[in-house]
């Protein structure tokens, strides 16, 4: 059987969760291999929850938020940004794959961009194949 | 233990076109703490509300998932449905299985069906942490502040005033009415703009609703919607006021004369803006640089605007209506006089615009030039405007008396520290930010400061009064009410927990956090937090959360669908 990546996706309610909701009212199709969670902002994400998201087996975490100087509280998505820009440093120190975490930025019109962003990270990671942080000796 | 409803909602096909909703239902059964799941064809519908409704009821539930569309569709709806039989708004969340799910997985039923049992999963872990809140109510001070006293500040605050309410005016001049008071004439009868603006200034200083303070500024503006804290510097010393709104109408000033070098802005005597030939046509008619009789006229449009490389590049929008007034009173004074108007084009949309250019056109003789001035220059005493007919496509050059520069409309000076102590936004040319161009343009993103007039972008005279009630109506929406209901979904401090290290008061974007004067540990202003959760990700000890946003929710979902 084909390897089936496993993609959290954490989205700012305000931009990329209406974009994904207009991906599918626009009836654009994408691989059903993304599970959402949403947030009020990406400022609002502690790298907590994606590691976690590694450990109980994610394969890819994509975190999509406002595009820059959109932000709905003003300058949640740079914090956001350094912040992803912080964790993609450690979990390379660590010697894991920061290349499994995507932050993109996707409005709430950029159904189209949701859809392609996802069919993308699928590719990818299948190509990449399955996480190493999945089962860790604990 | 929780006791969890779960609605699974076919939409139709819609849903139950791709998801197999029986089998969800009954995988959701096994789950722990879902004390009831069902189906049903329009879980919005009425009868799929009162299915909710009963279901609360018979199973004694205490946390609902309706698995249906969106919440940005029927979230309102069913907390609202789940509310009337005694489930907490709070505690009813939307797992989203057809925008998300069934919608763009068309071709993988099974896929989606696991998916949505997956979705499900997560949104049943959220209900299961998620607090009963109830929503907030805010005290609103029933007193408006309207900073600038020109047409647009006179207006909001006789409207507030004249519909109950008290009204500070502060105006940083020595007198009301602004930039209309050094007009001559307005378009498109020409009448002085004096009776009405004089009428205007007596009904606000008489009124007994309204505070004029003139030669006064705004210091200092501290609080938040409905409870505002505003230091105003008067000549009489500092005074402080408690309001509840505040109106900007600080209106706009011309780009500088100097910054026009191309045409001999600030160096020749006889090269003047068009507040300055306003004076002139009050005044009388004579030429600055020997004080000779003005008999002819140019006239340049978009001195500044429309001039992305060298100036600003919009179009400043009055310039086009106000030129072809100033021409028209020109010929009307000085019958044998010319009027040259060099334009790029005449933008004159509004009622009865056109026809008050073409007047000026065919009754008063007005010159229309269509072609960008390169270049003013004085020699001899007399100015020569120099430029392109691009209908002709032949290059011009015209000798006048007097040359009038239609300078670029910007915002006044001192917007940019104003729009700071407000905490409201400035867009690239410093004007102030609207809280959206098109649905939201007497609103800035600040909650209770409201924005009239030129202060916004230039705007005529006809226009800015509009927006001026606008904004006044907008002020007169939040008075109306008694307090103002705000989402509990705000953020909160465990106390055990802060260390009181301030992180939460610097992440803030609404300065809504500060340090407890005693306590040593960090506070919440339920008012001004928005609930974005910046807070609670920098703090070292998960003191800071929002309410129904926890780390411990988000883990708990985590865990549900990365598994």
């Amino acid at each position: 059987m084909e390897f089936e990546p496993r993609i959290v996706g954490f989205l700012c309610n305000w931009c990329a969760y209406s974009g994904a909701d207009l991906a599918g009212t626009s009836r654009i199709q994408y691989p059903p291999n993304i599970r959402v969670i949403r947030l009020m902002c990406t400022g609002a994400l502690d790298p907590i929850y994606v590691l976690r998201a590694f450990l109980e087996g994610a394969d890819g975490i994509l975190i999509a938020g406002c595009h820059p100087g959109d932000c709905h509280y003003l300058n949640g998505n740079y914090k956001a940004r350094r912040r992803v820009a912080i964790l993609k440093e450690i979990l390379k120190e660590l010697g894991l794959e920061e290349d499994r975490v995507w932050l993109r930025w996707i409005s709430a019109s950029e159904g189209q961009r949701f859809a392609d962003t996802v069919k993308e990270m699928v590719e990818y990671l299948k190509a990449k194949g399955p996480s190493p942080m999945k089962n860790p000796i604990l | 233990m929780a006791r969890i409803g779960v609605f699974v909602c076919h939409c139709g096909f819609n849903i139950a076109g791709v998801v197999d909703v029986k089998r969800v239902v009954e995988e959701i059964k096994k789950l722990p703490d879902v004390a009831f799941a069902a189906d049903y064809k329009y879980m919005c519908s009425e009868p799929g509300q009162n299915l909710i409704r009963q279901a609360i009821k018979e199973h004694k539930l205490d946390g609902v998932v309706v698995a249906a569309c969106s919440p940005s569709m029927h979230e309102v709806t069913f907390r609202k449905a789940a509310a009337s039989a005694g489930v907490n708004p709070y505690r009813t969340e939307i797992a989203n299985i057809r925008e998300q799910v069934s919608w763009p997985h068309q071709n993988y039923p099974e896929e989606a069906t696991l998916k949505a049992i997956e979705v499900i999963r997560t949104i049943i872990e959220k209900v299961r942490y998620d607090e009963s809140l109830i929503p907030l109510g805010i005290p609103v001070i029933k007193k408006a502040l309207v900073i600038g006293g020109g047409i647009a500040g006179l207006t909001v605050a006789l409207d507030i005033a004249n519909a109950g309410y008290p009204v500070i005016l502060v105006e940083k001049g020595e007198e009301l009415g602004g930039k209309v008071r050094r007009l001559s004439g307005l378009y498109i009868n020409f009448n002085a703009p004096d009776g009405f603006l004089e009428e205007k200034i007596k009904a606000v200083m008489e009124h007994p609703n309204v505070t004029v303070l003139t030669r006064s500024e705004v210091k200092e503006v501290g609080g938040y919607v409905g409870n505002f804290i505003v230091k105003v510097e008067t000549p009489s010393g500092e005074k402080s006021f408690d309001v509840g709104a505040i109106v900007v109408a600080t209106g706009f000033d011309l780009y500088p004369l100097q910054a026009l070098g191309e045409y001999g802005g600030g160096r020749y005597p006889d090269v003047i803006t068009a507040l300055e030939f306003e004076r002139m046509l009050k005044d009388g008619l004579k030429r600055p640089s020997d004080g000779k009789e003005v008999k002819s006229v140019a006239f340049v449009q978009c001195a500044g605007s429309r001039d992305p490389q060298r100036h600003r590049p919009y179009c400043s929008k009055i310039c086009c209506m106000y030129i072809a007034k100033q021409a028209s009173l020109f010929k009307q004074k000085v019958p044998d006089g010319q009027a040259l108007v060099f334009y790029i084009d005449i933008r004159s949309q509004g009622k009865k615009y056109e026809e008050f250019v073409q007047r000026a056109i065919m009754d008063y003789g007005v010159l229309y030039i269509r072609g960008k001035v390169a270049r003013v220059y004085e020699e001899g005493g007399r100015v020569f405007v120099r430029g392109v007919d691009t209908l002709s496509g032949r290059p011009v050059e015209a000798e006048v008396d007097l040359a009038v520069l239609a300078n670029a409309v910007v915002a006044s000076p001192g917007t940019e520290e104003l729009a700071k102590r407000l905490r409201v936004a400035t867009d690239a040319f410093g004007f102030f930010q609207e809280a959206h161009p098109k649905l939201r343009p007497v609103e800035s993103l600040t909650a209770g400061v409201f924005i009239a007039g030129a202060a916004q972008f230039p705007k005529d005279i006809p226009e800015t009064i509009a927006q001026a009630s606008g904004a006044a109506a907008k002020v007169l929406g939040l008075f109306a009410q008694r307090e103002l209901i705000q989402e509990p979904t705000v953020a909160y401090v465990v106390e055990e927990l802060c260390s009181g290290c301030g992180l939460c008061i610097e992440a803030c974007p609404y300065e809504a956090r500060a340090l407890h004067p005693w306590k040593g540990i960090a506070t919440v202003n339920v008012a001004l937090c928005q609930g974005c959760g910046a807070c609670a990700v920098v703090c070292p000890n998960k003191a800071s959360r929002v309410r129904n946003f926890t780390p411990l929710q988000y883990l708990a979902m985590v865990e549900e669908i990365a598994r």
